[in-house]
């Protein structure tokens, strides 16, 4: 945004981080807080070298609930695959996921989503950004889990970051 | 020093509750850690362990701690949040790795999805 607050999202969250660790609003803490969320943004801008625009903040907490459901769903089913895994072997396969999203911190995003959410991994991704390799770990139908992963997560993260 | 203070039963049996749910699914995941038989299929039982694992223990560990203070204790929420930042880091290294060595020692993994045989992310 400006010199001072290159990230200012980015600098309140770890204000918000250092509080919560230490359980403290003492004004010691709030300095020490402060100090860090303003020097961290600061000094880690070079390393950054595009800025992430965030949108809809609306979209991002359904995508957080939404991504919370699945992976208590899935926690399930990868349970259950694991534990009947001698008489039913898990059908896991690699699938090619062509993607629409191009921007460099939703894709991010999306390789986190994949990776907490058991069952998924995010494996490789074409240097043109175009087509995703993810390995599932139990797959039932394709063309079915392909429109899902579009529909659940890449259309929101479009609508976020694009 | 912490004053002992009697917590009601509902949040003891609440805390018990969590902590042997979230116990189980860290079992079940070193299960699959060690039954399954192909590298890529072992990559997906930690991620029990790391995410509804961690959320048992660490709402257990807040529900208990809030309970013995009398008031909200809330750091531990801290720990699923930044698992799931720091855990996808390690795994995508791990799979990348294992794509890499397979397709060089020739064994049955899909071919680079970029064209050109230009390496991808």
């Amino acid at each position: 945004m400006n010199r001072l607050f290159p990230a200012p999202l980015l600098s309140l969250a770890l204000f918000v981080l250092w509080l919560v660790l230490n359980l403290s609003v003492s004004p010691g803490n709030l300095l020490l807080g402060a100090a860090l969320g303003i020097l961290a943004p600061v000094l880690m801008a070079p390393l950054r070298p595009q800025h992430a625009h965030i949108r809809r903040p609306l979209v991002i907490a359904r995508l957080i609930g939404r991504v919370g459901l699945d992976v208590i769903l899935s926690n399930l089913q990868v349970a259950r695959g694991v534990l009947r895994a001698s008489s039913h072997p898990p059908r896991s396969a690699f699938v090619h996921i062509p993607l629409s999203l191009r921007d460099a911190h939703g894709l991010a995003a999306l390789s986190m989503i994949t990776t907490v959410v058991p069952g998924t991994v995010w494996s490789e991704l074409a240097v043109d950004r175009s087509i995703l390799l993810l390995h599932v770990f139990d797959l039932d139908d394709e063309a079915a889990f392909i429109e899902h992963f579009k529909h659940t997560y890449e259309r929101p993260l479009m609508e976020i970051f694009e | 020093m912490i004053q002992t203070v009697e917590l009601p039963f509902w949040l003891e049996l609440a805390t018990a509750v969590l902590l042997l749910t979230g116990s189980l699914f860290a079992l079940v995941g070193a299960i699959g850690l060690v039954r399954l038989k192909d590298y890529f299929q072992r990559m997906h039982p930690p991620a029990l362990a790391s995410t509804i694992g961690a959320w048992c223990v660490s709402l257990a560990s807040i529900l208990y701690f809030s309970g013995l203070k009398q008031g909200p204790v809330l750091h531990a929420w801290l720990i699923p949040i930044l698992l799931s930042i720091t855990v996808p880091v390690t795994t995508l290294l791990l799979a990348r790795a294992a794509l890499f060595r397979k397709r060089m020692s020739g064994e049955q993994v899909p071919d680079e999805v970029s064209s050109g045989g230009d390496r991808g992310n």
